[in-house]
C-alpha cells in the first residue's frame, strides 16, 4: 500500500512538465475544497437562509446605514498604511540581513520572529509596560522633565495599533525580502558600477526592479494580515475602531445577525480576492531571471564608516521596536508587588489548581510544538505542490489559482469556524471536535504564507538550467529534487518557520471548538488572564516568556542547522 | 536540507499519535459543552464518572455568546449532550432556538425561585454572580477620596477620568453593566447617565481582560481605579495572590440597584442519544459536590442554597441584596437597539 503510493507519486511527478501538470495543484485544491470551500459555502447559505427562507430584511442595514461603509474604509485605510510603514521600515533591515555578516545575526533573526507568536493581549501588555501611562518611558520622562502627568498617551490611538502591526509584520517583510535579495546575482550590480552607474542609480534601476516579486509578495501578506486584523484593533485600538473582521464577530456573536456576518465575510473575501488576483497577474508577467549561482550569495563583512553607521542605525531600530517590548515583558514576569520574584515561575510548576483542565506548563509547550510541527508539515507540503505548479504553469488561469490559494488568509475565522461546526460532522469527516482539526485549521491559514515565501524564489530559477538538466537525461522529479529544491531551500525554510509560528500563536483560529485537555500555550495564557489576582497576571507573563523562549530557541536552532548545511 | 524531512516525519508521527490516541479509549462517554470559563475540580467530576462508569468529554467553544451560537448552529446534529453556561442575557435566544429539552430535576427544590427563569425547565439555574463596580482601595486611600457607593457617583466631577468599563458590544460583563444602568436609570434615563459619564471621561475597553489587566490600577500599571468586574473579584484577588493577604486589595460596589445579576443555566441538548445519562449529569451539576466546587473554580455563587460557601467567599465576596432586574425577553428584544444607542452615545 505504502509502496504503491510512493510509486504513484513518482509517476505523477514524472508527468509534471507534461499536460498533467495540473495534478500538482489537485492536492492543495482537494484540501481547500474539503476544509475551506465546503464549510464556507455551507455556512454562507445557511446564514442567508436559516430555515430555508431568504431573509433580506436583516441585510437592509448594510445599505441603509453608512456605518458599514465607514468600517470598510477604515479597514482599507489602516491596512494600506500599516503595509506601507512596515515596508518602509523593514526594507533597510532586509538589505543589511542580505548583505552583511555581523555578530549575533542569527540570534537577532530568531528573536525577530517572536512577535509573530505572541497573543495580542500579551503584546498589549508588553507595549503598555513600555509606553503605557505607568510604563517605563513615561515614568522616566516624568522624573527627568519634572512633569505631573504622563506625556505619552498611546492607549486606544491609531499610533498604537499601527505600531503593533509593524511589530508583528516587520520580520515577515525582512525575512522574505532578505532571503530573496541575498540570492540575486551580485555580478549584475558590479557590472552596472563598472559602467559608471552610481550606487543609487544601480539600486533604483537594477536592484529595486529585481526585488519587486519578493517585495510585493511580502506586501500582499502584510496587507491581508492587517486587513483581517482582529485582536490588535479590538484591544489596542479600543472600541472607537472596528475592522470588517471585528464587525463580523459583533454581528455574529453579539447580535446573532448571521446574514449580516455572512455578507460582510463575503465582502472581505471578494475585496481580498480581487487584490490578490491583480497582484498575481502582475507577478506572473514580471519574470526576470538574474539568479545567483552561488546559492544564498556570500555575505560580506562590514566596511567603512557609512556602512557601519547604516548597520548600527538599523540594528538600533530593531532593538527598540522589537526587543524593548519583549524585554519589558520578560522583566514583568520577574517583578511582583514587592520587587524581584521567582514566584510566578515556581507557581507555574507547583500550582494548587485542582481543575480537571489543569495541565503542567510543559504539556502546554509540547502541545503547542506538536500542533505547530503538524501544521507546518501540512502547509509546507501543500505550499510546495502549489508553488511548483504556479511557477511552471502558464496561461490566464494561473493568476486566478494563485489568488484562490490566498483565500483562507482573507477569511473571517468566526465564519469559517462556524462552517466547520455544521459540515465536518459526519464520518469519515467527523472532525469538528477532533484534535486533528487544530493542525488542519492552522495549516490552512499557514499554507498561503508558505506559497508567498516560496513562489518568488522558484520563479527566479532560470528555465535554461532546468532544460539543460532535462537534456542531460534527468527526470522531472530529479530536476525538482536537484535543482528546484536546493535552490529554494532558503525560502522553504522561511515559509516553514512562519507556518510553525502561525500555529504557535494560533491567530485567527481562536473561534474553533477546543478540547480543553490539550491546551496550547496561548490558551494557557488566556486561562490565567480570565481571573483577577496578581498571581494570575504574573503567571500569564511567565508563560508568555516561556512561549518567547521556546520560539526563539527553536528558530535559532533552525537557523544554525540551515547555516551549517 | 536534511532537517526538513526529519521535521516533517516527526510531525507526521505526532499528528498520527494525537489523532489516534483519543479514539483508543472506547468506553461510554457523555459530552458537556461550555464556554471557555467553565471549570471543575478533578476529584469532583471523578465522582460522577465512577458512579456511572462513564467518561465525561468536555468541549469549550469560545465566549458565552460564541458557544451558544455554535450549539444553535449544530442543532440538527448536536456537538454535545449537555450545555453549560447560557446566561440570562442570552436565555431568550437559546429558548427561541428550541435547542433544549425540559427536565424537572428533583434538585430544583433546593434552588431559590428568583433564579428559576424558565417555567418549562429547559434551562436550569446552576450558578450566579453580580456584575458591578470594583475599586482600588489603596488608590482611594492615597488620594483621600471617598470610594463610589452607587452608580450615580461615577458622574461626580471628582470621579472624572477614574472609571474603565467594557464595551457591551464585545463583552458580556460590559453588556451586564449596560443592563444594570438600564435597570437603575430606566429605559429613558440610562442614556443621560452615559452622556454624563462620557463627559466625565469614562474609558471603554473591548473586553474584561483588557479593562482589568490593562487599565485597572490595582491589577497592573493602569491609571483607572474603578473597573466593571464581579462581586466575587475581591475574593479572587486574594485567592490568586503571590503573597498571603488578609484583606482584599479591591472592593465591590453592590448597593441597591448598582449590580446586575448574571445567572448561568444548564440544559440538555435536543437530539442527545443519552437522555437518561444527560439527566444524571444535570442532577450532578446541581448537587452539593459540584455546587460547592463552583466558588473556587469559577468565582461565582452556587445556585443550590444547601451548598456551603468557602470561608474566602463568606469573608471577602459579596452579593447584592437588590440587584437590577431586566427580564430575558426584554433583553433579547432590545439588545441590538440598546447597544446601538449606547454606541452612538458613548463612542461616536
Amino acid at each position: 500500500m505504502r509502496n504503491g503510493r510512493i510509486q504513484f507519486s513518482v509517476n505523477f511527478l514524472k508527468t509534471n512538465f507534461g499536460s498533467n501538470r495540473w495534478l500538482l495543484l489537485s492536492l492543495p485544491l482537494l484540501f481547500l475544497a474539503l476544509f475551506y470551500f465546503y464549510p464556507l459555502i455551507k455556512i454562507v447559505f445557511m446564514s442567508f437562509a436559516p430555515e430555508g427562507v431568504w431573509e433580506p430584511e436583516r441585510l437592509r442595514q448594510l445599505i441603509s446605514s453608512d456605518n458599514y461603509f465607514r468600517v470598510l474604509r477604515f479597514t482599507f485605510w489602516q491596512a494600506t498604511l500599516s503595509t506601507l510603514l512596515t515596508l518602509a521600515l523593514a526594507l533597510p533591515g532586509a538589505y543589511i540581513f542580505a548583505h552583511f555578516n555581523f555578530p549575533g545575526k542569527n540570534m537577532l533573526q530568531a528573536l525577530m520572529t517572536v512577535p509573530f507568536v505572541l497573543p495580542t493581549v500579551v503584546t498589549a501588555a508588553a507595549f503598555r509596560a513600555l509606553l503605557g501611562s505607568g510604563g517605563l518611558v513615561n515614568s522616566w520622562l516624568i522624573t527627568a522633565l519634572d512633569l505631573s502627568i504622563p506625556p505619552i498617551r498611546i492607549d486606544q490611538t491609531v499610533a498604537f495599533f499601527l505600531l503593533a502591526h509593524i511589530f508583528y509584520n516587520y520580520s515577515l517583510v525582512l525575512r522574505i525580502v532578505a532571503g530573496y535579495w541575498s540570492s540575486l546575482d551580485p555580478d549584475i550590480r558590479e557590472a552596472a558600477g563598472m559602467l559608471g552607474a552610481s550606487p543609487w542609480q544601480t539600486f533604483k534601476k537594477i536592484t529595486l526592479p529585481l526585488l519587486v516579486p519578493a517585495i510585493t509578495s511580502a506586501a500582499v501578506l502584510v496587507f491581508i494580515f492587517c486587513f483581517t486584523s482582529f485582536g490588535v484593533i479590538l484591544i489596542l485600538g479600543g472600541p472607537g475602531y472596528a475592522t470588517i473582521e471585528v464587525e463580523i464577530y459583533r454581528q455574529a456573536v453579539q447580535f446573532f445577525n448571521l446574514p449580516m456576518a455572512a455578507a460582510l465575510s463575503l465582502i472581505q473575501i471578494l475585496i481580498n480576492f480581487l487584490l490578490m488576483w491583480l497582484h498575481a497577474r502582475i507577478g506572473s508577467k514580471n519574470r526576470v531571471g538574474f539568479f545567483s549561482t552561488a546559492i544564498g550569495g556570500t555575505p560580506k563583512k562590514v566596511k567603512g564608516f557609512l556602512q557601519k553607521s547604516f548597520l548600527l542605525a538599523n540594528l538600533l531600530f530593531m532593538v527598540i521596536l522589537l526587543l524593548a517590548p519583549l524585554s519589558a515583558l520578560l522583566l514583568r514576569s520577574f517583578i511582583g508587588e514587592h520587587g524581584f520574584t521567582l514566584a510566578y515561575y515556581s507557581s507555574l510548576f507547583t500550582t494548587h489548581s485542582r481543575s480537571v483542565f489543569f495541565v503542567p506548563p510543559i504539556n502546554a509547550v509540547l502541545n503547542s510544538v506538536g500542533f505547530g510541527l503538524a501544521a507546518m508539515c501540512i502547509a509546507v507540503t501543500l505550499g510546495l505542490f502549489a508553488s511548483t505548479y504556479l511557477a511552471s504553469a502558464k496561461g490566464r488561469s494561473v493568476p486566478f489559482w494563485d489568488a484562490v490559494i490566498m483565500l483562507p488568509l482573507a477569511t473571517s475565522a468566526v465564519t469559517l469556524g462556524f462552517g466547520y461546526i455544521i459540515t465536518l460532522n459526519t464520518p469519515p469527516l467527523n472532525l469538528r471536535d477532533s484534535l486533528a482539526l487544530v493542525p488542519i485549521a492552522h495549516g490552512l491559514v499557514a499554507f498561503p504564507f508558505v506559497v508567498r515565501c516560496i513562489l518568488p524564489g522558484i520563479r527566479q530559477i532560470p528555465q535554461t538550467l532546468k532544460e539543460a538538466a532535462t537534456l542531460l537525461g534527468s527526470s522531472p522529479l530529479q530536476v525538482w529534487r536537484y535543482i528546484d529544491l536546493p535552490l529554494t531551500s532558503r525560502p522553504i525554510m522561511v515559509g516553514a518557520i512562519f507556518a510553525f509560528s502561525i500555529s504557535m500563536g494560533e491567530f485567527g483560529a481562536s473561534s474553533f471548538v477546543t478540547r480543553p485537555h490539550t491546551p496550547t500555550m496561548p490558551v494557557a495564557i488566556f486561562r490565567f488572564l480570565s481571573q483577577p489576582g496578581d498571581l494570575n497576571y504574573g503567571q500569564a507573563m511567565a508563560m508568555s516568556t516561556i512561549l518567547m523562549l521556546v520560539t526563539a530557541s527553536g528558530f535559532w536552532l533552525l537557523g544554525r542547522i540551515a547555516d551549517n548545511r | 536540507m536534511k532537517i526538513l524531512p526529519t521535521i516533517l516525519g516527526t510531525a507526521l508521527i505526532l499528528l498520527a499519535v494525537t489523532t489516534v490516541l483519543p479514539v483508543a479509549k472506547a468506553e461510554e462517554t457523555i459530552t458537556l459543552m461550555s464556554h471557555d470559563s467553565f471549570n471543575i475540580s478533578k476529584e469532583v467530576i471523578e465522582i460522577f464518572e465512577k458512579e456511572n462508569n462513564v467518561t465525561v468529554r468536555f468541549l469549550k467553544a469560545g465566549d458565552a455568546g460564541a458557544a451558544l451560537i455554535q450549539a444553535i448552529l449544530s442543532k440538527k446534529n448536536p456537538l454535545a449532550d449537555v450545555f453549560f453556561g447560557v446566561d440570562n442575557s442570552f436565555m431568550s435566544r437559546a429558548l427561541d432556538a428550541e435547542i433544549f429539552v425540559p427536565y424537572a430535576s428533583p434538585l430544583l427544590s433546593n434552588i431559590p425561585n428568583h433564579l428559576k427563569l424558565d417555567k418549562l425547565n429547559r434551562l436550569l439555574p446552576v450558578d450566579y454572580g453580580d456584575v458591578c463596580l470594583n475599586y482600588d482601595k489603596a488608590w482611594f486611600k492615597k488620594h483621600t477620596l471617598a470610594p463610589p457607593k452607587e452608580l450615580s457617583d461615577l458622574i461626580k466631577p471628582e470621579y472624572k477620568g477614574l472609571t474603565v468599563v467594557e464595551n457591551p458590544a464585545t463583552s458580556s460583563p460590559g453588556m451586564a453593566f449596560l443592563l444594570a444602568t438600564i435597570g437603575r436609570f430606566g429605559k429613558d434615563g440610562y442614556l443621560n447617565f452615559w452622556t454624563e459619564l462620557r463627559q466625565n471621561n469614562v474609558l471603554v475597553a473591548n473586553g474584561w481582560e483588557d479593562a482589568y489587566y490593562g487599565h485597572f490600577t490595582s491589577a497592573s500599571k493602569g491609571d483607572r481605579p474603578i473597573v466593571v468586574s464581579y462581586g466575587s473579584s475581591p475574593a479572587a484577588a486574594i485567592y490568586y495572590s503571590e503573597k498571603t493577604l488578609s484583606e482584599a486589595p479591591t472592593a465591590a460596589v453592590i448597593g441597591d440597584g448598582s449590580a446586575f445579576r448574571q445567572i448561568e443555566f444548564i440544559g440538555i441538548l435536543k437530539g442527545t442519544d443519552k437522555p437518561e445519562l444527560a439527566k444524571k449529569l444535570v442532577d450532578f451539576m446541581l448537587d452539593i459536590p459540584f455546587q460547592e466546587d463552583i466558588p473556587l473554580q469559577m468565582f461565582v455563587y452556587p445556585a443550590n442554597s444547601k451548598a456551603n460557601l468557602p470561608e474566602l467567599f463568606t469573608n471577602h465576596a459579596v452579593v447584592a441584596e437588590k440587584p437590577v432586574i431586566v427580564t430575558p425577553t426584554a433583553i433579547e428584544k432590545n439588545r441590538n437597539k440598546w447597544i446601538e444607542e449606547w454606541t452612538n452615545t458613548v463612542l461616536r
